[in-house]
Parts: C-alpha cells; structure tokens; sequence
C-alpha cells in the first residue's frame, strides 16, 4: 500500500515510486490503425499503465449559420466504467467534458485543420469530423494520454469518398491535411514540486495543473489551469518552460 | 445460391480468433476476444455494493453485463455514444448466457460488473462480447462450472454458414442466428433468430455452431493457461 505521506516525502525529495525523475514520462508507445476497418482514422496510446484508443469518423453536416463555408470537429471522451472502478455507467461527466474540450481547443485552436477546407457546398454541406476518445486503463495522467490518441488518430486519418454527396465509406481518399502539429502538455504541481506524468496515486496528490497546447513554431494555442491549488507567476514560468521542452519530446514520437 | 463466400471461407470455417486474458489492469479479471475483424474487449469489476437496495439478492451476487460499441467502431456513419435499446437487450441477453456458468453465491447483495466494448465491428459482436465476458470473468477468479463459447451462425443466399461477417449479414435474405453453449455440456445459454428458416436449416444450424465452439473453447482456454504461465514464472 503506498501511502499519501510516502509519495508526497519522495517528490519533496526529489523522487517518485517508480524509480522516475520528477520530468519524466513513462514509457510511450503509439499505435496506428487499431480500429483500422471503420474508422478513418484510429491510434491507441500507452503511457505507462494508461491506455487510450481514439477514433475519427467523417459526416457530412450542415454548416453553422455564422460559419457558412466551414466544417468543424466534435471532440469527445467517455470514461467508460471499463478502464476504472471510478468511472460510472451514463451521460459523460465533469471530468469527460473537461479532457473533451481541452483537447478541442488544442487542436480547433491552433489552425491545424483548416475548416474552410472542410466545405462541400457552402451554406448547405460541410464535413464534421467526430474524434471519440475512450480510455482502456485508467493509470493517471488521461489528459495527455486522450490528447496524443486523439492528434495521432487524426494524423492518419483519411477522408471517406463523397459520391452525390453521399458518404461511401467503403472508399478512402486523401489524408486529412494536418497544418500543424500541436501537441499537449501537462505540468503538475504536487507540494511545490512540478510533475509530469503522476500515476494514479500521485494524481491524488496534485494541487495544480497546467495544460498547455504548443505548435511546433512555439506559438501556444490553448491552455487550461486545473486543480484546486492557485499558481503564482514562478509556477507559470517554470511550469511553462517545462510544457515546452516535454511537447518537443512528445512530438518527436508522433513522427 | 452462396456457392462461395465472400471472403473465401469454407462455409464452416471461423474467421482467424485471437484471444488475452489480462488486458484492463484496473479491473478484478479482463479479456480481448477477436474473431476476423470483430473485437471485443471486457473488464470486470466487483463484487461491490448494489445500488438501488432494492435490487440487492440476499442469496447471491448479481451479474450485469453492459455492451457498447465504441463510436467509431461501426461501419457508415458515427454510432452515438451512450445506451440504446439494442445495446441494452445484448447486456441483458448476455448475463443470461454466462449466468447458467457463474457462481456468485459466496457474494450475497452485491453486483459483479461486465463492462464490454467493442473497438472494432464486423458483426458477431454479440458472440465476441459474450467469449470475452466469461474469459475475464474466469480471469478474476469466479467460481464458473465452465466458459461459454459463443458465435453467430446462419443463412446466407440458402447456404447455412458459420461466423458470419458484416457483408455477409447485410445480404437481403441472411438470417443470423446468434448462438452460445456450455462446451462441456453442449447446453445452450444464448439462442436468438431474425430472418426465415426451416426448423430443419435451424437444427442444422445449431449443431454447427455447437461444433465450431468447440474451436472457439481451446482458444479461450489456451488464452487463460498463457496467462496463468505467465504468472508462474
């Protein structure tokens, strides 16, 4: 039984229970086409012991009467009670919504789909592109883990046929064009130390978060501070400038 | 007349299976089953406490069984997320396929969860939940009399065929007859029909799935004992 005291006095020390430094991910594997027949686009991520696939599909929609000639993505995660005795059966909840939309705007925000390129017939047709997003394992830190099954799953995906402005899916076309790759980051803050990556029994521990979208120009595109705890401007800072060096690693992997 | 199938398949023949038992590690027992292009996976958790109250069994645990499939996991458009009326009628059919196996006496009042998603369709889904259900239930150490082995057989163009797939089951007169037993046994815990057959086709076709489960039994076995091994060493 590791112990809220004993993980707290190992970080104060510089130290996390799995032999990790403070600034290190687990082990980061990414898997392409895990839902290959269906999907257009699909990825399975694990960190460490978290596990999350991701799925994109492709509808056509009508547009919104504001944006006439754009189509849009729907981002959306269930925590489904299979990957953790927390998660309950019904409607997502606080926590679902918050990873869905904070993945949003990571990805809508930093213009790496164009939408205007998601027209088919302006006022009329547009595509809308669902990325679903379902945890396998909760093992802490499903933020970062939803976000890059989610940029990876769109990093491959395809666009069905469009023939008389029917969907066929049976028929792949070109690869959604990705502008940017913007990656998601997220720094925490647990007894004034910055973590990366808490397992599960750290995740109890943290008193704040900061998530932070970068593009690979350096430009951020979303950010959001989560947790209880307030941060001051030397927590920004710092946990910035880690946000920044740790996307650079993230990235690398997507390549 | 089906003279050949779509993919090639004898008429009798199961798409390639594949199969692991400890795949969720959150949960008390879990498993993967993928039969061709279908895969289900299945994470148990419990026995807990069983809300509302007045649903408790003073004399046993109760099995829920949930099914869903993963929005992107459909063929054609998106599947909405959250419960359906068909989703929920396999969750019911599928307790009653693993119940005749599961002993939850020891666990009076409380609730043993199946939570089964499937990451990817091509049809059989109900058949490939049902496989991973009893694995990770056998997983978490439950007192089971036996696994229950499961799959779809069927009519496809008048041919009886087992294991159907998408394409096969979307052929205007297919009949899918999903089916599950006890291998031991060769009793029947999950029978269902949609679609015109004789009584002689339907008999015809139950023996079939009777012997292809049998096929389906080693991999389910083979699975857990790989895992067990493991463990061991």
């Amino acid at each position: 039984m590791i112990t809220r005291d004993y993980i707290i006095s190992l970080i104060n020390s510089n130290k996390r229970f799995d032999g990790r430094n403070l600034l290190d991910y687990r082990d980061i594997k990414i898997e392409y086409n895990v839902s290959e027949k269906n999907a257009e686009g699909s990825a399975r991520v694990k960190i460490g012991e978290t596990e999350v696939v991701a799925g994109v599909k492709f509808e056509v929609g009508e547009p919104f009467p504001d944006t006439p000639d754009e189509g849009t993505i729907v981002v959306n995660v269930e925590l489904t009670p299979l990957a953790s005795s927390e998660f309950e059966i019904g409607p997502p909840g606080i926590d679902a919504i918050e990873i869905a939309r904070v993945i949003d705007r990571g990805i809508r925000e930093s213009r790496a789909i164009d939408f205007k390129s998601l027209c088919i017939k302006e006022g009329e047709k547009i595509w809308l592109i669902f990325i679903d997003i379902y945890p396998i394992n909760d093992g802490g830190n499903l933020l970062d883990a939803s976000y890059l099954a989610a940029i990876a799953a769109l990093k491959n995906a395809r666009f069905p046929a469009l023939v008389e402005d029917k969907v066929d899916y049976k028929t792949r076309k070109e690869n959604l064009k990705l502008n940017f790759l913007p990656i998601e980051c997220t720094v925490y803050k647990i007894h004034n130390k910055y973590v990366i990556d808490p397992t599960h029994e750290e995740e109890k521990m943290i008193n704040a978060r900061l998530t932070v979208a970068i593009r690979e120009d350096g430009k951020i595109c979303a950010i959001q501070k989560g947790g209880k705890g307030p941060i001051s401007d030397k927590d920004f800072d710092e946990m910035l400038k880690i946000a920044y060096e740790k996307a650079k690693e993230l990235r690398s992997l997507l390549k | 007349m089906y003279e050949k199938r779509f993919d090639g398949r004898a008429f009798d023949e199961l798409r390639p299976m594949k199969a692991k038992v400890g795949i969720v590690k959150n949960a008390v027992g879990s498993a993967m089953f993928q039969i061709g292009k279908t895969i289900a996976l299945a994470a148990v958790y419990g026995p807990r406490e069983l809300h509302p109250r007045h649903l408790q069994d003073i004399s046993s645990g109760t099995l829920r069984c949930f099914y869903n499939m993963m929005a992107f996991s459909g063929s054609g458009e998106r599947v909405k997320p959250g419960p359906s009326r068909r989703s929920r009628e396999i969750g019911l059919v599928t307790e009653k396929a693993i119940l005749p196996v599961l002993d939850l006496t020891e666990f009076p009042r409380t609730t043993v969860d199946v939570f089964i998603e499937l990451l990817q369709t091509d049809a059989g889904t109900r058949c490939a939940g049902i496989c991973a259900a009893s694995m990770a239930l056998a997983d978490a150490g439950f007192k089971m009399k036996d696994l229950v082995a499961a799959v779809s057989c069927g009519l496809v163009g008048g041919k009886i065929v087992v294991d159907l797939n998408y394409e096969e089951e979307a052929q205007e007169d297919a009949v899918d007859i999903p089916i599950a037993i006890i291998p031991r046994t060769g009793e029947i815990t999950l029978l269902q029909a949609d679609g015109i057959v004789t009584r002689e086709q339907l008999k015809e076709a139950i023996s079939l799935a009777k012997r292809k489960c049998l096929e389906i039994y080693e991999i389910q076995k083979r699975a857990l004992k790989e895992r067990y091994e493991k463990e061991v060493k």
